[in-house]
Protein backbone atom coordinates (compact mmCIF):
# COMPACT_ATOMS: atom_id res chain seq x y z
CA UNK A 1 0.00 0.00 0.00
CA UNK A 2 2.86 2.55 0.78
CA UNK A 3 3.98 2.23 -2.69
CA UNK A 4 0.76 2.83 -4.09
CA UNK A 5 0.19 6.16 -2.02
CA UNK A 6 3.89 7.73 -2.25
CA UNK A 7 3.10 7.90 -5.89
CA UNK A 8 -0.39 9.12 -5.78
CA UNK A 9 0.64 11.59 -3.81
CA UNK A 10 3.70 12.26 -5.42
CA UNK A 11 2.21 12.38 -9.08
CA UNK A 12 0.32 15.69 -9.72
CA UNK A 13 3.98 17.57 -8.82
CA UNK A 14 5.57 14.55 -10.52
CA UNK A 15 3.74 15.35 -13.57
CA UNK A 16 4.64 19.38 -13.58
CA UNK A 17 8.11 18.57 -12.69
CA UNK A 18 8.76 16.06 -15.40
CA UNK A 19 6.55 18.18 -17.84
CA UNK A 20 8.79 21.84 -16.94
CA UNK A 21 12.52 20.29 -16.11
CA UNK A 22 13.06 16.98 -16.70
CA UNK A 23 11.43 17.13 -20.59
CA UNK A 24 12.57 20.31 -21.84
CA UNK A 25 15.96 19.77 -20.61
CA UNK A 26 16.11 16.47 -22.76
CA UNK A 27 14.15 18.08 -25.91
CA UNK A 28 17.06 21.03 -25.75
CA UNK A 29 19.79 18.65 -25.98
CA UNK A 30 18.41 16.73 -28.88
CA UNK A 31 17.50 19.85 -30.60
CA UNK A 32 20.71 20.74 -30.24
CA UNK A 33 21.92 18.47 -32.95
CA UNK A 34 18.68 19.27 -35.51
CA UNK A 35 18.88 22.20 -37.48
CA UNK A 36 15.80 25.34 -37.17
CA UNK A 37 12.86 24.41 -39.28
CA UNK A 38 11.79 26.78 -41.32
CA UNK A 39 8.74 26.59 -43.55
CA UNK A 40 10.39 25.55 -46.64
CA UNK A 41 13.34 23.43 -45.33
CA UNK A 42 12.20 21.49 -42.32
CA UNK A 43 14.56 20.75 -39.12
CA UNK A 44 16.17 17.69 -39.57
CA UNK A 45 19.60 16.09 -38.09
CA UNK A 46 22.57 17.67 -38.51
CA UNK A 47 25.07 16.10 -35.97
CA UNK A 48 27.29 18.57 -33.86
CA UNK A 49 26.83 21.30 -36.59
CA UNK A 50 25.41 23.46 -34.38
CA UNK A 51 27.97 22.69 -31.76
CA UNK A 52 30.70 23.58 -34.88
CA UNK A 53 28.89 26.99 -35.25
CA UNK A 54 29.24 27.89 -31.52
CA UNK A 55 33.06 27.12 -31.50
CA UNK A 56 33.00 29.61 -34.49
CA UNK A 57 30.51 32.19 -33.02
CA UNK A 58 32.44 35.39 -31.40
CA UNK A 59 29.59 36.78 -29.84
CA UNK A 60 29.27 33.47 -27.82
CA UNK A 61 32.79 33.09 -26.64
CA UNK A 62 32.25 37.58 -26.19
CA UNK A 63 28.87 36.80 -23.95
CA UNK A 64 30.90 33.56 -21.93
CA UNK A 65 34.29 35.96 -21.39
CA UNK A 66 31.32 38.64 -20.04
CA UNK A 67 29.70 36.18 -17.56
CA UNK A 68 33.13 35.49 -16.28
CA UNK A 69 34.21 39.13 -15.81
CA UNK A 70 30.92 39.66 -14.21
CA UNK A 71 31.18 36.86 -11.95
CA UNK A 72 34.43 37.83 -10.90
CA UNK A 73 33.72 41.79 -11.21
CA UNK A 74 30.68 41.60 -8.54
CA UNK A 75 31.22 38.23 -6.42
CA UNK A 76 34.37 38.94 -4.53
CA UNK A 77 32.85 42.56 -3.82
CA UNK A 78 29.86 41.06 -2.62
CA UNK A 79 30.99 38.81 -0.70
CA UNK A 80 33.51 41.39 1.59
CA UNK A 81 31.06 43.66 1.43
CA UNK A 82 28.37 41.28 2.94
CA UNK A 83 31.09 39.84 5.50
CA UNK A 84 31.65 43.65 6.81
CA UNK A 85 27.70 43.83 6.90
CA UNK A 86 27.26 40.87 8.94
CA UNK A 87 29.92 41.96 11.16
CA UNK A 88 28.98 45.46 11.68
CA UNK A 89 24.99 44.58 12.32
CA UNK A 90 26.24 41.91 14.56
CA UNK A 91 27.81 44.24 17.28
CA UNK A 92 26.10 46.81 19.10
CA UNK A 93 25.82 49.81 17.17
CA UNK A 94 23.08 52.40 17.32
CA UNK A 95 20.51 52.06 15.40
CA UNK A 96 21.32 48.74 14.20
CA UNK A 97 17.87 47.70 13.08
CA UNK A 98 17.63 50.17 10.53
CA UNK A 99 20.99 49.58 9.68
CA UNK A 100 20.54 46.30 9.00
CA UNK A 101 17.17 47.38 6.90
CA UNK A 102 18.91 49.50 4.77
CA UNK A 103 21.78 46.54 4.06
CA UNK A 104 18.60 43.76 3.18
CA UNK A 105 16.06 46.48 1.38
CA UNK A 106 17.96 45.90 -2.47
CA UNK A 107 16.93 42.22 -2.03
CA UNK A 108 13.40 42.07 -1.88
CA UNK A 109 13.19 44.47 -4.96
CA UNK A 110 12.50 43.45 -8.29
CA UNK A 111 15.70 43.70 -10.66
CA UNK A 112 13.71 45.52 -13.19
CA UNK A 113 12.64 48.14 -10.59
CA UNK A 114 16.54 48.37 -9.59
CA UNK A 115 17.61 48.82 -13.58
CA UNK A 116 14.79 51.60 -13.85
CA UNK A 117 16.43 53.23 -10.60
CA UNK A 118 20.26 52.87 -11.81
CA UNK A 119 19.35 54.02 -15.24
CA UNK A 120 18.72 57.37 -14.14
CA UNK A 121 22.30 57.58 -12.10
CA UNK A 122 24.30 56.70 -15.19
CA UNK A 123 22.22 59.30 -17.39
CA UNK A 124 25.11 61.34 -18.91
CA UNK A 125 24.80 64.83 -18.18
CA UNK A 126 21.78 64.57 -16.17
CA UNK A 127 22.43 61.46 -14.04
CA UNK A 128 23.48 61.56 -10.40
CA UNK A 129 26.78 59.90 -11.51
CA UNK A 130 27.56 62.78 -13.95
CA UNK A 131 26.78 65.28 -11.61
CA UNK A 132 29.09 64.07 -9.16
CA UNK A 133 32.13 63.68 -11.34
CA UNK A 134 31.67 66.80 -12.42
CA UNK A 135 32.13 68.36 -9.32
CA UNK A 136 35.85 66.88 -9.65
CA UNK A 137 36.16 68.47 -13.12
CA UNK A 138 35.66 65.08 -15.32
CA UNK A 139 33.66 65.73 -18.09
CA UNK A 140 30.54 63.74 -19.32
CA UNK A 141 30.60 60.26 -20.36
CA UNK A 142 27.62 57.99 -21.78
CA UNK A 143 28.69 55.50 -19.39
CA UNK A 144 26.43 52.63 -20.54
CA UNK A 145 27.31 53.40 -24.01
CA UNK A 146 30.66 53.03 -23.89
CA UNK A 147 31.95 49.05 -23.75
CA UNK A 148 34.77 49.86 -21.19
CA UNK A 149 32.82 51.23 -18.61
CA UNK A 150 29.07 49.77 -18.85
CA UNK A 151 30.35 46.44 -17.23
CA UNK A 152 31.51 48.12 -14.32
CA UNK A 153 28.59 49.88 -14.10
CA UNK A 154 26.22 46.71 -13.95
CA UNK A 155 28.32 45.39 -11.74
CA UNK A 156 27.94 48.10 -8.90
CA UNK A 157 25.10 48.21 -8.97
CA UNK A 158 24.58 44.01 -8.83
CA UNK A 159 26.83 44.22 -5.64
CA UNK A 160 24.29 46.99 -4.43
CA UNK A 161 21.04 44.37 -5.26
CA UNK A 162 23.06 41.55 -3.92
CA UNK A 163 25.79 42.25 -0.99
CA UNK A 164 22.68 42.46 1.89
CA UNK A 165 20.98 39.20 0.91
CA UNK A 166 24.33 37.23 1.19
CA UNK A 167 24.80 39.20 4.80
CA UNK A 168 22.03 37.65 6.41
CA UNK A 169 24.01 34.30 6.07
CA UNK A 170 26.87 35.76 7.44
CA UNK A 171 25.08 37.04 10.31
CA UNK A 172 23.53 33.74 11.12
CA UNK A 173 26.93 32.11 10.85
CA UNK A 174 28.18 35.05 13.55
CA UNK A 175 25.54 34.23 15.56
CA UNK A 176 25.98 30.86 16.09
CA UNK A 177 30.09 31.50 16.93
CA UNK A 178 30.45 31.13 20.76
CA UNK A 179 30.47 34.00 22.80
CA UNK A 180 33.46 33.02 24.29
CA UNK A 181 35.64 33.42 21.82
CA UNK A 182 35.49 36.83 21.72
CA UNK A 183 35.91 37.37 25.04
CA UNK A 184 39.24 35.26 24.88
CA UNK A 185 40.46 37.37 22.86
CA UNK A 186 39.21 40.71 24.26
CA UNK A 187 41.44 39.59 27.55
CA UNK A 188 44.63 38.27 25.65
CA UNK A 189 43.95 41.98 24.17
CA UNK A 190 43.69 41.18 20.75
CA UNK A 191 42.89 43.67 18.07
CA UNK A 192 39.95 43.98 16.19
CA UNK A 193 41.58 42.53 13.05
CA UNK A 194 43.54 40.66 14.26
CA UNK A 195 40.40 38.54 16.02
CA UNK A 196 38.83 39.10 12.39
CA UNK A 197 41.30 37.51 10.76
CA UNK A 198 42.64 34.61 13.08
CA UNK A 199 39.32 33.56 14.17
CA UNK A 200 36.02 35.29 12.50
CA UNK A 201 37.09 34.80 8.88
CA UNK A 202 38.45 31.02 8.87
CA UNK A 203 34.87 30.27 11.17
CA UNK A 204 33.12 32.00 8.30
CA UNK A 205 34.84 29.66 6.16
CA UNK A 206 31.81 27.10 5.18
CA UNK A 207 29.77 30.14 4.83
CA UNK A 208 31.93 31.94 2.18
CA UNK A 209 32.40 28.60 -0.04
CA UNK A 210 28.08 28.28 0.13
CA UNK A 211 27.58 31.91 -0.75
CA UNK A 212 29.92 31.81 -3.40
CA UNK A 213 28.43 29.01 -5.08
CA UNK A 214 25.03 30.86 -4.89
CA UNK A 215 26.77 33.73 -6.10
CA UNK A 216 28.15 31.98 -9.27
CA UNK A 217 24.81 30.36 -9.85
CA UNK A 218 23.24 33.88 -9.48
CA UNK A 219 25.56 35.61 -11.63
CA UNK A 220 24.32 33.20 -14.68
CA UNK A 221 20.56 33.45 -13.85
CA UNK A 222 20.29 36.50 -13.26
CA UNK A 223 19.83 39.11 -16.73
CA UNK A 224 16.54 41.33 -16.00
CA UNK A 225 18.75 44.27 -15.37
CA UNK A 226 19.88 44.12 -18.80
CA UNK A 227 16.57 44.22 -20.66
CA UNK A 228 16.33 47.97 -19.05
CA UNK A 229 19.69 48.95 -19.04
CA UNK A 230 21.67 47.92 -22.02
CA UNK A 231 19.61 45.22 -23.98
CA UNK A 232 22.99 43.58 -24.48
CA UNK A 233 25.07 46.06 -26.03
CA UNK A 234 26.95 48.63 -26.75
CA UNK A 235 27.66 45.82 -29.71
CA UNK A 236 27.71 42.90 -27.00
CA UNK A 237 29.71 44.31 -24.39
CA UNK A 238 27.66 43.81 -21.75
CA UNK A 239 25.88 40.73 -23.28
CA UNK A 240 25.56 37.54 -20.26
CA UNK A 241 25.02 34.17 -21.73
CA UNK A 242 20.94 33.32 -20.71
CA UNK A 243 20.32 36.96 -22.63
CA UNK A 244 21.82 35.83 -25.67
CA UNK A 245 19.58 32.87 -25.46
CA UNK A 246 16.38 35.14 -25.59
CA UNK A 247 18.26 36.86 -28.35
CA UNK A 248 18.85 34.21 -30.04
CA UNK A 249 15.55 32.11 -29.50
CA UNK A 250 13.16 35.47 -29.49
CA UNK A 251 14.31 38.01 -31.64
CA UNK A 252 16.63 36.00 -34.37
CA UNK A 253 13.87 33.07 -33.93
CA UNK A 254 17.02 30.69 -34.56
CA UNK A 255 15.57 28.21 -31.87
CA UNK A 256 18.08 25.24 -32.92
CA UNK A 257 21.60 27.67 -31.76
CA UNK A 258 19.44 28.69 -28.76
CA UNK A 259 18.81 25.09 -27.41
CA UNK A 260 22.80 24.44 -28.13
CA UNK A 261 23.70 27.66 -26.00
CA UNK A 262 21.20 26.03 -23.42
CA UNK A 263 23.00 23.18 -23.27
CA UNK A 264 26.44 25.11 -23.03
CA UNK A 265 24.33 26.94 -19.38
CA UNK A 266 23.03 23.62 -18.03
CA UNK A 267 26.20 22.26 -18.18
CA UNK A 268 27.57 25.27 -16.39
CA UNK A 269 24.85 24.98 -13.63
CA UNK A 270 25.56 21.31 -13.36
CA UNK A 271 29.00 21.49 -12.79
CA UNK A 272 28.27 24.47 -9.73
CA UNK A 273 25.58 22.10 -8.84
CA UNK A 274 28.02 18.90 -8.27
CA UNK A 275 30.25 21.85 -6.93
CA UNK A 276 27.41 22.60 -4.28
CA UNK A 277 27.06 18.93 -3.24
CA UNK A 278 30.72 18.17 -2.48
CA UNK A 279 30.19 21.58 -0.50
CA UNK A 280 27.35 20.22 1.70
CA UNK A 281 29.07 17.13 1.87
CA UNK A 282 32.15 18.55 3.50
CA UNK A 283 30.21 20.54 5.68
CA UNK A 284 28.79 17.59 7.26
CA UNK A 285 32.47 16.63 8.49
CA UNK A 286 33.32 19.59 9.09
CA UNK A 287 30.32 19.64 12.39
CA UNK B 1 17.90 37.99 16.08
CA UNK B 2 19.69 37.89 19.14
CA UNK B 3 21.80 40.63 20.45
CA UNK B 4 25.34 39.95 21.26
CA UNK B 5 28.84 41.36 20.16
CA UNK B 6 31.20 43.94 21.18
CA UNK B 7 30.45 47.75 20.63
CA UNK B 8 31.79 48.69 17.62
CA UNK B 9 34.46 51.43 17.86
CA UNK B 10 33.10 54.67 16.73
CA UNK B 11 34.94 55.09 13.67
CA UNK B 12 33.46 51.22 12.45
CA UNK B 13 30.02 52.96 13.68
CA UNK B 14 30.35 55.64 11.24
CA UNK B 15 31.71 53.84 8.29
CA UNK B 16 28.62 51.31 8.77
CA UNK B 17 26.17 54.39 9.09
CA UNK B 18 27.84 55.65 6.05
CA UNK B 19 27.20 52.68 4.03
CA UNK B 20 23.82 51.92 5.04
CA UNK B 21 23.75 56.06 4.31
CA UNK B 22 24.47 55.06 0.34
CA UNK B 23 22.35 51.61 0.60
CA UNK B 24 19.10 54.18 1.06
CA UNK B 25 20.30 56.40 -1.37
CA UNK B 26 18.93 55.15 -4.69
CA UNK B 27 15.80 54.24 -3.12
CA UNK B 28 15.32 57.87 -1.11
CA UNK B 29 16.62 59.26 -4.61
CA UNK B 30 13.60 57.65 -6.52
CA UNK B 31 11.78 58.93 -3.39
CA UNK B 32 12.77 62.59 -4.11
CA UNK B 33 11.89 62.49 -7.89
CA UNK B 34 8.74 60.91 -7.76
CA UNK B 35 7.22 63.48 -5.27
CA UNK B 36 8.39 66.66 -7.11
CA UNK B 37 7.65 68.39 -10.39
CA UNK B 38 9.48 66.86 -13.24
CA UNK B 39 11.30 69.76 -13.89
CA UNK B 40 12.75 69.98 -9.95
CA UNK B 41 13.81 66.37 -9.82
CA UNK B 42 17.43 66.78 -10.63
CA UNK B 43 17.94 69.75 -8.69
CA UNK B 44 18.04 69.85 -4.97
CA UNK B 45 16.18 72.34 -3.77
CA UNK B 46 14.23 70.94 0.30
CA UNK B 47 11.96 73.71 -0.52
CA UNK B 48 10.64 72.11 -3.62
CA UNK B 49 6.96 72.14 -4.04
CA UNK B 50 5.52 68.65 -3.25
CA UNK B 51 3.32 67.16 -5.70
CA UNK B 52 1.54 63.84 -6.24
CA UNK B 53 1.31 64.63 -10.11
CA UNK B 54 3.90 61.81 -11.19
CA UNK B 55 2.32 59.31 -9.07
CA UNK B 56 -0.77 60.03 -11.31
CA UNK B 57 0.40 60.71 -14.53
CA UNK B 58 2.07 57.48 -14.06
CA UNK B 59 -1.21 55.38 -13.26
CA UNK B 60 -2.76 56.53 -16.37
CA UNK B 61 0.08 56.45 -18.44
CA UNK B 62 0.45 52.43 -18.24
CA UNK B 63 -2.47 50.19 -17.27
CA UNK B 64 -0.89 49.67 -13.51
CA UNK B 65 -4.14 48.95 -12.07
CA UNK B 66 -4.70 46.14 -14.52
CA UNK B 67 -0.55 44.89 -13.91
CA UNK B 68 -1.56 45.16 -9.78
CA UNK B 69 -4.66 42.66 -10.65
CA UNK B 70 -2.33 40.05 -13.25
CA UNK B 71 0.16 39.87 -10.51
CA UNK B 72 -2.49 39.55 -7.57
CA UNK B 73 -4.01 36.83 -9.21
CA UNK B 74 -0.39 34.94 -10.56
CA UNK B 75 1.19 34.78 -6.77
CA UNK B 76 -2.45 33.82 -5.39
CA UNK B 77 -2.58 30.96 -7.93
CA UNK B 78 1.33 29.89 -7.58
CA UNK B 79 1.12 30.20 -4.20
CA UNK B 80 -2.13 27.96 -3.94
CA UNK B 81 -0.84 25.22 -6.35
CA UNK B 82 2.26 25.23 -4.75
CA UNK B 83 1.08 24.97 -1.29
CA UNK B 84 -1.31 21.83 -2.24
CA UNK B 85 1.07 19.91 -4.39
CA UNK B 86 4.45 20.38 -2.33
CA UNK B 87 2.40 19.35 0.65
CA UNK B 88 1.27 16.22 -0.82
CA UNK B 89 4.60 15.21 -2.50
CA UNK B 90 6.50 16.61 0.76
CA UNK B 91 4.36 13.79 3.08
CA UNK B 92 5.30 11.15 0.25
CA UNK B 93 8.86 11.60 0.76
CA UNK B 94 8.26 12.46 4.43
CA UNK B 95 6.44 9.22 5.33
CA UNK B 96 6.45 6.17 2.48
CA UNK B 97 9.47 4.68 1.31
CA UNK B 98 8.06 3.64 -1.90
CA UNK B 99 9.56 2.02 -4.94
CA UNK B 100 11.97 4.74 -6.07
CA UNK B 101 11.46 7.07 -3.37
CA UNK B 102 15.48 8.41 -3.40
CA UNK B 103 15.67 8.56 -7.26
CA UNK B 104 12.49 9.98 -7.50
CA UNK B 105 13.85 12.81 -4.84
CA UNK B 106 17.27 13.35 -6.81
CA UNK B 107 15.11 13.97 -9.95
CA UNK B 108 13.22 16.77 -7.77
CA UNK B 109 15.93 18.46 -6.41
CA UNK B 110 17.09 18.97 -10.27
CA UNK B 111 14.43 21.87 -10.23
CA UNK B 112 16.67 23.76 -7.83
CA UNK B 113 19.49 23.95 -10.21
CA UNK B 114 17.35 23.99 -13.65
CA UNK B 115 14.58 26.86 -13.17
CA UNK B 116 11.93 27.27 -15.76
CA UNK B 117 13.32 30.65 -16.72
CA UNK B 118 16.29 28.53 -18.12
CA UNK B 119 14.62 26.37 -20.13
CA UNK B 120 12.91 29.01 -21.64
CA UNK B 121 13.01 27.82 -25.17
CA UNK B 122 11.34 24.35 -24.87
CA UNK B 123 9.18 26.14 -22.46
CA UNK B 124 7.38 28.24 -24.32
CA UNK B 125 7.01 25.68 -26.83
CA UNK B 126 5.16 23.30 -24.42
CA UNK B 127 3.01 26.46 -23.76
CA UNK B 128 2.03 27.18 -27.59
CA UNK B 129 1.16 23.18 -27.46
CA UNK B 130 -1.10 23.85 -25.10
CA UNK B 131 -2.68 26.32 -25.87
CA UNK B 132 -1.54 29.13 -23.07
CA UNK B 133 0.60 31.46 -24.27
CA UNK B 134 -0.33 34.77 -22.89
CA UNK B 135 -2.42 33.48 -20.68
CA UNK B 136 -1.86 33.61 -16.67
CA UNK B 137 -2.17 29.84 -16.13
CA UNK B 138 1.11 29.79 -18.39
CA UNK B 139 2.93 32.19 -16.56
CA UNK B 140 2.53 30.43 -13.29
CA UNK B 141 2.10 26.52 -14.81
CA UNK B 142 5.66 25.87 -14.23
CA UNK B 143 6.42 27.07 -11.05
CA UNK B 144 3.75 25.15 -9.64
CA UNK B 145 5.43 21.93 -8.19
CA UNK B 146 8.54 23.76 -6.38
CA UNK B 147 11.30 21.38 -5.73
CA UNK B 148 12.04 24.08 -2.81
CA UNK B 149 8.90 23.92 -1.47
CA UNK B 150 8.95 19.70 -1.51
CA UNK B 151 12.18 19.65 0.04
CA UNK B 152 11.41 22.42 2.75
CA UNK B 153 7.80 20.36 3.99
CA UNK B 154 9.83 17.29 3.70
CA UNK B 155 12.33 18.30 6.28
CA UNK B 156 9.47 19.50 8.69
CA UNK B 157 7.02 17.03 8.21
CA UNK B 158 10.31 14.34 8.98
CA UNK B 159 10.80 16.32 12.58
CA UNK B 160 7.05 15.68 13.44
CA UNK B 161 6.98 12.70 16.11
CA UNK B 162 5.45 9.55 14.17
CA UNK B 163 3.43 8.91 18.22
CA UNK B 164 1.35 11.90 17.25
CA UNK B 165 0.33 9.96 13.97
CA UNK B 166 0.03 7.18 15.14
CA UNK B 167 -3.00 8.56 18.09
CA UNK B 168 -4.83 10.37 15.40
CA UNK B 169 -4.74 6.83 13.19
CA UNK B 170 -5.77 5.19 16.34
CA UNK B 171 -8.47 7.90 16.93
CA UNK B 172 -9.52 6.77 13.03
CA UNK B 173 -8.13 9.41 11.15
CA UNK B 174 -7.80 8.99 7.53
CA UNK B 175 -3.98 9.41 6.11
CA UNK B 176 -5.37 12.62 4.09
CA UNK B 177 -6.63 13.24 7.73
CA UNK B 178 -3.55 12.65 9.45
CA UNK B 179 -1.71 14.78 6.94
CA UNK B 180 -4.59 17.86 7.46
CA UNK B 181 -5.07 17.69 11.05
CA UNK B 182 -1.77 16.63 12.40
CA UNK B 183 1.00 17.52 10.12
CA UNK B 184 -0.05 20.89 8.12
CA UNK B 185 -0.70 22.41 11.29
CA UNK B 186 2.84 21.65 12.92
CA UNK B 187 3.85 22.89 10.06
CA UNK B 188 2.86 26.26 9.75
CA UNK B 189 5.97 28.33 10.47
CA UNK B 190 7.82 26.39 7.30
CA UNK B 191 4.22 27.44 5.32
CA UNK B 192 4.57 30.92 6.52
CA UNK B 193 8.51 31.30 5.59
CA UNK B 194 7.94 28.91 2.28
CA UNK B 195 4.80 31.59 1.62
CA UNK B 196 6.52 34.75 2.08
CA UNK B 197 9.67 33.43 -0.12
CA UNK B 198 7.15 32.27 -3.17
CA UNK B 199 5.36 35.52 -3.12
CA UNK B 200 8.50 37.78 -3.25
CA UNK B 201 9.62 35.66 -6.06
CA UNK B 202 6.36 36.35 -8.14
CA UNK B 203 5.83 39.15 -7.39
CA UNK B 204 9.27 39.89 -8.66
CA UNK B 205 9.66 37.23 -11.38
CA UNK B 206 10.57 38.69 -14.95
CA UNK B 207 12.07 36.57 -17.89
CA UNK B 208 9.45 33.85 -18.34
CA UNK B 209 6.33 36.24 -17.83
CA UNK B 210 8.32 38.51 -20.05
CA UNK B 211 8.42 35.70 -22.97
CA UNK B 212 5.17 33.76 -22.42
CA UNK B 213 2.58 36.94 -22.18
CA UNK B 214 2.28 39.56 -25.04
CA UNK B 215 -1.21 41.78 -24.29
CA UNK B 216 -2.04 43.82 -21.07
CA UNK B 217 -4.17 41.49 -19.96
CA UNK B 218 -1.91 38.55 -19.07
CA UNK B 219 1.31 41.07 -18.15
CA UNK B 220 2.44 41.59 -14.46
CA UNK B 221 3.68 43.94 -13.28
CA UNK B 222 7.09 43.39 -13.58
CA UNK B 223 6.92 43.48 -17.23
CA UNK B 224 4.68 46.61 -17.66
CA UNK B 225 7.08 48.19 -15.27
CA UNK B 226 9.67 47.29 -18.32
CA UNK B 227 7.71 48.50 -21.27
CA UNK B 228 6.81 51.74 -19.17
CA UNK B 229 10.41 52.01 -18.04
CA UNK B 230 12.48 51.19 -21.61
CA UNK B 231 14.31 54.81 -22.68
CA UNK B 232 12.47 54.38 -25.80
CA UNK B 233 9.12 55.31 -24.11
CA UNK B 234 9.87 58.96 -24.01
CA UNK B 235 8.62 58.91 -20.34
CA UNK B 236 10.46 61.44 -17.99
CA UNK B 237 12.38 60.44 -15.03
CA UNK B 238 10.49 61.54 -12.75
CA UNK B 239 7.09 59.52 -13.87
CA UNK B 240 8.70 56.64 -14.45
CA UNK B 241 10.21 56.77 -10.41
CA UNK B 242 6.38 57.12 -9.26
CA UNK B 243 5.82 53.98 -11.70
CA UNK B 244 8.20 51.64 -9.67
CA UNK B 245 7.54 53.19 -6.24
CA UNK B 246 4.27 52.22 -6.84
CA UNK B 247 5.14 49.00 -8.44
CA UNK B 248 7.09 47.89 -5.49
CA UNK B 249 5.71 49.76 -2.47
CA UNK B 250 3.36 46.21 -1.66
CA UNK B 251 6.28 44.26 -1.20
CA UNK B 252 8.69 46.69 0.42
CA UNK B 253 6.13 47.97 3.11
CA UNK B 254 4.96 44.31 3.48
CA UNK B 255 8.94 44.11 4.28
CA UNK B 256 9.44 46.86 6.22
CA UNK B 257 6.02 45.82 8.41
CA UNK B 258 8.25 42.22 9.28
CA UNK B 259 11.42 42.83 8.63
CA UNK B 260 12.94 39.65 10.85
CA UNK B 261 10.44 37.41 8.82
CA UNK B 262 11.47 38.41 5.75
CA UNK B 263 15.22 38.21 6.71
CA UNK B 264 14.75 34.64 8.28
CA UNK B 265 12.70 33.04 5.47
CA UNK B 266 14.91 34.09 2.78
CA UNK B 267 17.83 33.07 4.88
CA UNK B 268 15.86 29.35 4.96
CA UNK B 269 14.86 29.78 1.16
CA UNK B 270 18.78 30.08 0.45
CA UNK B 271 20.60 27.72 2.74
CA UNK B 272 17.93 24.73 1.39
Amino acid sequence: MKHVYGWLLLTPAAILLVGFTHYPAAATLVDSFFSTGTALRPSHFVGLANYAALGADPIFWQVLGNNLAFALGTIPTSIALAMLMAIWVNDRLPARALVRMSYFTPTILPMIAVANLWLFFYTPQIGLVDKLTALFGVPSHNWLGDPRTVMGCIAVMTVWKEAGFFMIFYLAALQSLPPELGEAARIEGASRWYFFRRVTFPLLMPTTLFVLVNATINSFKLVDHLFILTKGGPDNASNLLLYYIYQVAFSFFDTAYASTLTVVLLALLAALAIAQFQLIEKRVHYR
Amino acid sequence: MRLQGANAPLLEAGAAWLLALLWVLPLAYAIWAAVHPATLATHFDPFAPLTLANFRKAWTYAPFARHFLNTVLLVTMILAAQLVLCTLAGFAFARFEFAGHNVAFGLVLVQLMVMPEVLIVENYRTMARLGLVDTILGIGLPYMASAFGIFLLRQTFKTIPRELEDAARVEGCSMLGVLWRVYVPLARPTYLAYALVSVSYHWNNFLWPLIITNSVNTRPLTVGLAIFGAPESGVDWAVISAGTLMAVSPLLVAFLLFQRQFMQSFMQAGIK
